[in-house]
């Protein structure tokens, strides 16, 4: 899981230093800073606010934005982890801001804030998601059947056959697992973990009859095969996907087909 | 009375002007710095084969076959019987008068080789940026590669024992 949570019975046991007073801490957040209307290269920016350290990273984003310098610019929408909009790394790490917890990262240091890599940054922490999004319609991410006539009734499925892709259902579309891949930061080429995840989400599904047509998409040159198991995605995925695990049962699904 | 908004303390210097006008202003903005490679509609073209799932599975295949062959090879030249010592002409000749060992070697030759030459084929598609540099690079890499081993399997089947 990408954002860490503090175990139950050690917040019982500690109280947290100057709780008693006040909840408030002195954090340094170091942000990195680009607007291509003033110049052409992006810097790190310090901004010290003080902030109870149980709320979270888009909180203390929020704070700077609406005190102390309004042309911050990240994106959020739902700010509750669902939407994907706020992936960012923090501390060198892909997380969701509205999910990471400032007492969970280490506030004594700065805390870093920089946007996703290996996608073309517009301003400050927002980026183009386009190559993103264009990788995630190659692999045909929609039902598709054989009939041609409109269903009288529902597509029935059994709770196994629902259990086979559960994990992949969860993508929110953040970008957090692609933009923590290597491989895709030297060559967006490649489809990205985000993709096959969406992929593995339809090929594995009961109802859907176009698992052919996407293993033979993800079999292309910058298909699956240029997984190297390096793991990041795994490790960045807010929602907890076995992201590997998920590229690695295509992969299977593609040599099992063939032998 | 709020207490939870703090000072900005600016230790880098913030992005504007630093000396006199900057370059850029909002009808002028700085370029982007592009992504490398990046998608788009039309790009990559699909190319259809199995050709990278061919070249996955050799690896992890061959990898098994080459942990045998390397590691008996390295027992045999540099453990056994001596050691390093004793690897001469004669050594080299006495193993090779059985066709068991000439395809050992010639098998782990090919193998190793090729395994290699995949594996940087790899790590050059995946670090190499400019399509020219890839390509260079892979030239000298496959170049290489068929040199190497020609010469080697040229030698194995050409191996003459008496030769003064």
């Amino acid at each position: 899981m990408a954002t860490p949570t503090l175990d139950k019975a050690d917040a019982a046991g500690t109280a947290e230093p100057g709780f008693a007073d006040s909840p408030y801490i002195t954090a340094t957040f170091r942000i990195r800073r680009f607007n291509p209307e003033n110049s052409a290269e992006a810097v790190w920016e310090d901004f010290q606010l003080e902030i109870d350290p149980k709320e979270r990273v888009l909180d203390a984003l929020h704070k700077i934005k609406w005190d102390l310098d309004g042309t911050l610019t990240f994106r959020r929408s739902c700010a509750h982890g669902i939407c994907g909009s706020d992936a960012m790394r923090i501390n060198g790490k892909n997380r969701l801001a509205c999910k990471t917890l400032i007492k969970d990262i280490n506030p004594a240091k700065p805390i870093t804030v920089e946007p996703i890599k290996g996608l073309t940054v517009l301003k400050d922490l927002v980026v183009d998601m386009e190559p993103f999004f264009q990788a995630y319609r190659d692999v045909m991410p929609f039902l598709v059947t054989k009939e041609t006539n409109e269903p009288t009734r529902e597509r029935l499925q059994s709770a196994e056959d629902r259990e086979r892709f559960d994990d992949t259902t969860k993508c929110i579309l953040c970008a957090a697992c692609t933009s923590s891949c290597p491989v895709f930061w030297n060559d967006g080429q490649y489809f990205g973990p985000a993709a096959i995840v969406n992929a593995h989400r339809f090929i594995f599904d009961s109802r859907d009859d176009a698992g052919e047509q996407r293993l033979e998409i993800l079999n292309d040159k910058d298909g699956v095969w240029r997984c190297r198991t390096t793991f990041n995605c795994t490790d960045a995925c807010p929602r907890g996907i076995e992201v590997t695990k998920a590229i690695q049962e295509v992969k299977r699904a593609l040599i099992t087909r063939r032998f | 009375m709020s207490n939870n908004t703090g000072t900005t303390e600016k230790t880098a210097p913030g992005i504007g002007p630093v000396e006199g006008a900057s370059l850029y202003d909002v009808d002028n903005p700085a370029p982007l710095i592009e992504a490398p490679r990046k998608r788009t509609r039309k790009t990559p073209k699909s190319t259809r084969g199995n050709f990278e799932m061919y070249g996955w599975l050799f690896m992890r295949l061959s990898g098994v076959v080459l942990v045998v062959l390397v590691l008996g090879h390295l027992l045999i030249q540099l453990v056994l019987d001596g050691g390093v010592s004793k690897i001469g002409f004669a050594f080299v000749a006495g193993r090779w008068a059985s066709p068991f060992w000439q395809v050992w070697d010639l098998l782990m030759l090919w193998l190793a080789m090729l395994h290699g030459a995949n594996g940087l084929r790899t790590v050059i598609n995946d670090y190499a940026e400019r399509a020219d540099t890839r390509l260079w690079l892979k030239g000298l890499l496959y170049t290489a590669t068929v040199f190497t081993i020609l010469l080697g399997t040229l030698v194995i089947f050409t191996f003459d024992p008496n030769i003064r």
